[in-house]
């Protein structure tokens, strides 16, 4: 059977997704432009917004993971992402520190939604539908709640850096940026 | 002993470094052009030694054993910015050991502090973000503390945010040695350390600070912010930017004798 085998690679099996991010690091990937072509040489999407599957396959090779935790379903996505892709990558400020939404964790949560859900004349309304997720009372980084093997700052990371990092990684080396492409903005 | 003509020499990872009497390793390393990471030294002021980024080993040896392997034998660690610099001394600073070292020390302030740093008008000539960038810093490895900090407006021209204060006392040594004014000070002990204003309302707006103050432009970090030149400089252009954090070694380098 093998001796009959093409030699051609089979694709890495890649899944994305954004939690507590705003997409920007999504946008960032599409900012690799025409190298898009290359990398689909090499992988094909798996769940993610680029795809719109809804659930990861079992055996995915890479996840790469936008946003940190703030709600209960991002936990869950997060489990879901661990339990299925054999690497994790934690991409942006936001998955790796909390970011910008993580400078509520120094507020109350419960004070937080009475100030945004104050309705003048009506008081407070705090939205309570079952299919909303249910806040955290702190906004986590992912390496928090499950191991994360590679963690690529930025915010978001460009497009150059998000390629050398994905290129090395294929090419079986630990990604590294160098000046220029590491930034933590 | 017998390389007398070398007395004012010692080695750097394995390079002669010149020195004169007095000075420290760090010193005499800048001078030479030769980088050594730092954060609360500074070429205009007394060594504080409290970040130990600067930490070298001074003196390992190799070793021969009966079976014919070698081993090395670290020499001592120190601080290079309060350990004289030595004829003959051999010292390691770029070696595996010490810039993990070294990376684990940038991960503990990263988590210390909330660093945010997308949000910072210091980002791009932070020096705690250009050592974080040149030692390849990815991640804070450690739980984010999330501590409570203040952030103090009531000055008017100085924006005082303690999130990124680092406890390097930049500012306090140079509102007491250059300045004489006193302004800063550090109260607390352990993870409560501080840095407090010499107001009685604890407020920077009551004390008699200026923004031409020596201690209102060392502030390795954001904490000290000049009020309406917030990211004035693009994206792009910014100092480290430009270069990383150790290129040019010299311009850290003391500017003349440090009594
Ligand atoms: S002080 Fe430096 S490390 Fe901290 S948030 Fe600002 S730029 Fe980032
Ligand atoms: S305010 Fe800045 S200079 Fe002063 S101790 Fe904190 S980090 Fe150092
Ligand atoms: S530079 Fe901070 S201990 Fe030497």
């Amino acid at each position: 059977m093998n001796a009959a085998a093409p030699a051609v690679k089979p694709k890495l099996l890649v899944a994305t997704t954004s939690l507590a991010g705003c997409f920007g690091c999504h946008m960032s990937l599409l900012d690799i432009d025409e190298r898009l072509l290359d990398l689909i040489d090499l992988v094909a999407f798996d769940r993610s917004p680029i795809t719109d599957i809804k659930h990861c396959s079992p055996h995915c090779d890479v996840g790469i993971i936008e946003g940190g935790v703030c709600n209960a379903e991002n936990v869950h996505v997060l489990h879901e992402f661990r339990k299925n892709c054999k690497i994790l990558i934690a991409i942006g400020a936001c998955a790796i520190n909390g970011g910008l939404p993580a400078q509520r964790n120094s507020l109350d949560i419960g004070d937080i939604l009475a100030a945004v859900y104050a309705l003048p004349g009506r008081g407070v309304q705090v939205p309570n539908d079952p299919e909303i997720p249910l806040l955290l009372n702190a906004v986590h980084p992912l390496h928090e709640v499950v191991k994360i093997d590679y963690f690529l700052p930025g915010c978001p990371p460009s497009g150059d850096a998000i390629w050398k990092f994905l290129t090395d990684l294929l090419a079986g080396r630990t990604p590294s940026l160098g000046h220029g492409l590491i930034h933590y903005d | 002993m017998s390389d007398t003509q070398e007395t004012n020499c010692f080695f750097l990872d394995d390079e002669a470094i010149p020195f004169t009497p007095g000075q420290t390793i760090i010193q005499a390393a800048l001078t030479a052009g030769k980088y050594i990471p730092h954060l609360c030294y500074h070429p205009e002021f007394k060594p504080h030694g409290s970040c130990k980024l600067c930490t070298v080993r001074i003196d390992s040896r190799t070793i021969a054993t009966e079976d014919g392997q070698t081993i090395k034998i670290p020499g001592r660690a120190a601080a290079s910015c309060t350990t004289p610099a030595q004829a003959g001394q051999h010292v390691e600073s770029n070696i595996p050991e010490l810039l993990d070292l070294r990376r684990t020390l940038i991960q503990m302030l990263l988590v210390e502090g909330n660093h945010f740093c997308p949000s910072c008008e210091k980002s791009g000539s932070c020096l705690l973000q250009g050592l974080a960038y040149a030692l390849g810093v990815m991640n804070p490895h450690f739980p984010q503390y999330f501590s409570k900090r203040e952030v103090d407006a009531s000055h008017p021209d100085i924006l005082l945010d303690l999130n990124r204060c680092i406890l390097c006392e930049l500012c306090i040594r140079a509102s007491a040695e250059v300045d004489k004014k006193h302004v800063f000070s550090l109260s607390g002990r352990g993870h409560s350390k501080h840095l407090i204003c010499n107001a009685e309302s604890g407020k920077l707006g009551d004390t008699n600070f200026s923004a031409t103050d020596k201690a209102a432009n060392v502030c390795p970090v954001g904490v000290i912010l000049h009020k309406r030149h917030g990211f004035e400089t693009p994206y792009g252009q910014r100092r480290f930017d430009q270069n990383p954090i150790n290129a040019h070694a010299e311009q850290y380098a003391p500017v003349k004798e440090q009594v």
